[in-house]
């Protein structure tokens, strides 16, 4: 086997249980055809059980509204100065939706350049966000995640916290080419857990990364706070993929305001003004 | 059929030439090195592709299809020849071909044309540009060999051309640029890289040519076999010791201490994966892999045991 830094954890007797409900086709050297892991899949949710379940609070609302199996597309804000929020989706969806499914992320280029996460995220399933992979997976009815920010959206700071910068468009596009729901979700929490206050970009230049996130405290380590992740009813839209561009952005603004909406809500329940409970009533 | 079977001497080369001789068509190999013990039903010429008593062949003898494997790699060429034999051979061919009435034309490309890169996607399909071409100059001249057989297409519409970008082969002839690295003492990978391979059985490989031959096809087609495995499990079924290296020192180990000798280029190929998908040809031709991978590597494991390594 390859040298892995997440071989060293035990795998828990959940995860193990879990691991093989996951409805993925594994060869006789535990492979997909996409070269995930399931071992190193298990190693990875066993490091990630304690961080979702105890390190940080977490709550997560709607998980109903993600469908059991076949294509979906997860749509949500950046929260946090790195991909902490993609972690817990992950987790989200692995740990408390029946069966277990996993997420397949959209990385960033640099993480496939770099030594260990360019291992790490093709083992993991996490794949360069190029449309062909993403309409490869969905194709084969696997459940995307996509954060339509980017790098622009984890490079928030601290007073940005909560707000969205500008989407991308081609998720839209994907979902109507392959006809994807796609399940808005908001996660709320990662400001506080990495509190950026400043981006170092020429530092980051330096190590191949977009930028070096700085908090007070100067390391970008999250600290154990209470985050929330909601999601929010599966939204279909009718094309082909070949519409105009106002058409198009007049549906990311859709999804862009169901997002915004969710957010509201994680504040509030973050806050304490609004129970989990209220959320997960059908309206 | 009479096939012309250019580079019948090599590795893959025979193999081909005694699968198309089993299956009853007439090879006439073409190389510059002799096959002794060729078997019946196949005719060998000693002779350069590019030079006249090749070109005779064609002009004299006649045949229904060739099949052009003569390209090599930096494993037996400097690159100034390798340049030369790999772009004036397929010139060569193409050109005979058209001239002389071939009316199928077969060249064996390679599937690393596409180039490994941090970008790359998980299957490349045929349309996909080389991604590669800065990084490793040792490909380039195959890059351009293959684009420049695919040009027949709207040159010579009259001939059948047919571009495979076949997938790394491994068997029990350890021909290929894969055999040469897995079969050396120690086998240096990338230090937090662990690339998707992709591998098919020398024997799948040679069967899958001539079904092309056979179907007579007309395009470019990627060729593979079983699904990509990560780097690490090949050397592990190779039952060598991996040796994790971080980037910078690599090529400084490249053909010492028991480390195969590799172009700097081909570092990258051992950081980032090289997936083609082979959805059309087996769409094109009903083709299916016969050897699956663990046998493949234990057939490996039995020609090119540790003691043995260089």
């Amino acid at each position: 086997m390859a040298f892995s830094l997440l071989r060293p954890f035990p795998v828990s007797a959940r995860v193990r249980a879990r691991i093989e409900r996951l409805e993925i086709p594994w060869n006789r050297y535990g492979l997909d055809p996409y070269g995930v892991d399931r071992e190193e899949l298990a190693h990875f949710f066993s490091v990630l059980e304690f961080f979702y379940e105890r390190y940080f609070r977490v709550t997560t609302a709607g998980l109903r509204h993600v469908p059991a199996r076949g294509r979906a597309m997860l749509v949500g804000n950046h929260s946090g100065g790195w991909a902490l929020d993609a972690l817990m989706v992950l987790a989200s969806v692995f740990f408390d939706l029946e069966p277990p499914r996993l997420a397949q992320g959209m990385v960033e280029k640099f993480l496939e350049r770099l030594p260990f996460t360019a291992q790490a995220t093709s083992r993991l399933g996490q794949f360069p966000g190029l449309p062909d992979n993403a309409r490869r997976l969905l194709e084969d009815e696997r459940l995307l995640m996509v954060f339509p920010e980017g790098a622009r959206g984890t490079a928030k700071r601290f007073f940005e916290r909560d707000t969205l910068v500008r989407f991308g468009t081609g998720f839209v596009r994907l979902a109507l080419e392959t006809k994807t729901p796609i399940v808005p979700f908001a996660f709320v929490g990662g400001g506080e857990a990495i509190p950026t206050i400043l981006n170092l970009d020429r530092l980051g230049k330096r190590f191949g990364l977009p930028y070096v996130p700085i908090t007070p405290y100067l390391l970008p380590i999250p600290l154990p706070v209470h985050v929330v992740l909601v999601y929010g009813p599966p939204m279909t839209f009718d094309g082909t993929g070949r519409e105009s561009d106002e058409t198009v952005r007049a549906f990311v603004a859709q999804v862009k305001t169901r997002i915004a909406d969710l957010i509201r809500k994680g504040r509030a329940v973050r806050k304490g003004r609004l129970s989990v409970s209220a959320l997960e009533a059908p309206r | 059929m009479k096939v012309i079977v250019t580079g019948a001497a090599g590795g893959m080369g025979r193999l081909v030439a005694r699968q198309l001789a089993g299956a009853g068509h007439r090879v006439l190999g073409i190389d510059v090195r002799p096959w002794l013990d060729a078997p019946p039903g196949v005719e060998m010429v000693v002779a350069d592709i590019r030079k006249r008593p090749a070109e005779d062949v064609f002009r004299t003898r006649g045949a229904d299809a060739v099949i052009h494997m003569g390209t090599v790699t930096y494993l037996t060429h400097r690159r100034e020849a390798r340049s030369k034999i790999n772009l004036v051979g397929t010139q060569a061919v193409v050109e005979y071909a058209h001239r002389y009435g071939v009316g199928q034309v077969l060249f064996v490309g390679r599937h690393t044309y596409y180039g490994a890169a941090p970008d790359a996607p998980l299957y490349h399909r045929e349309e996909d540009p080389p991604l590669g071409v800065h990084t490793y100059p040792e490909l380039a001249d195959l890059v351009a060999a293959d684009l420049y057989a695919a040009a027949a297409l709207w040159r010579f519409p009259e001939v059948a051309t047919c571009i495979l970008r076949v997938a790394y082969v491994l068997g029990p002839s350890g021909h290929g640029p894969l055999a040469n690295y897995l079969s050396a003492r120690r086998v240096p990978t990338v230090l937090g890289y662990d690339p998707l391979f992709q591998v098919m059985h020398e024997r799948d490989a040679a069967r899958a040519v001539a079904t092309a031959l056979e179907h007579r096809l007309r395009g470019v087609f990627n060729v593979t076999g079983p699904a990509p495995v990560p780097l690490s499990v090949l050397v592990e079924e190779a039952s060598r010791p991996n040796v994790p290296v971080p980037e910078p020192l690599l090529t400084r180990l490249f053909g010492r201490f028991g480390f195969p000798r590799l172009p700097r280029g081909a570092v990258a190929h051992l950081q980032h994966p090289v997936v083609a998908d082979g959805k059309r040809f087996r769409a094109a031709t009903g083709f299916r892999y016969e050897v699956d991978l663990p046998d493949t590597m234990a057939e490996f494991r039995r020609a090119f045991p540790l003691d043995s390594a260089p």
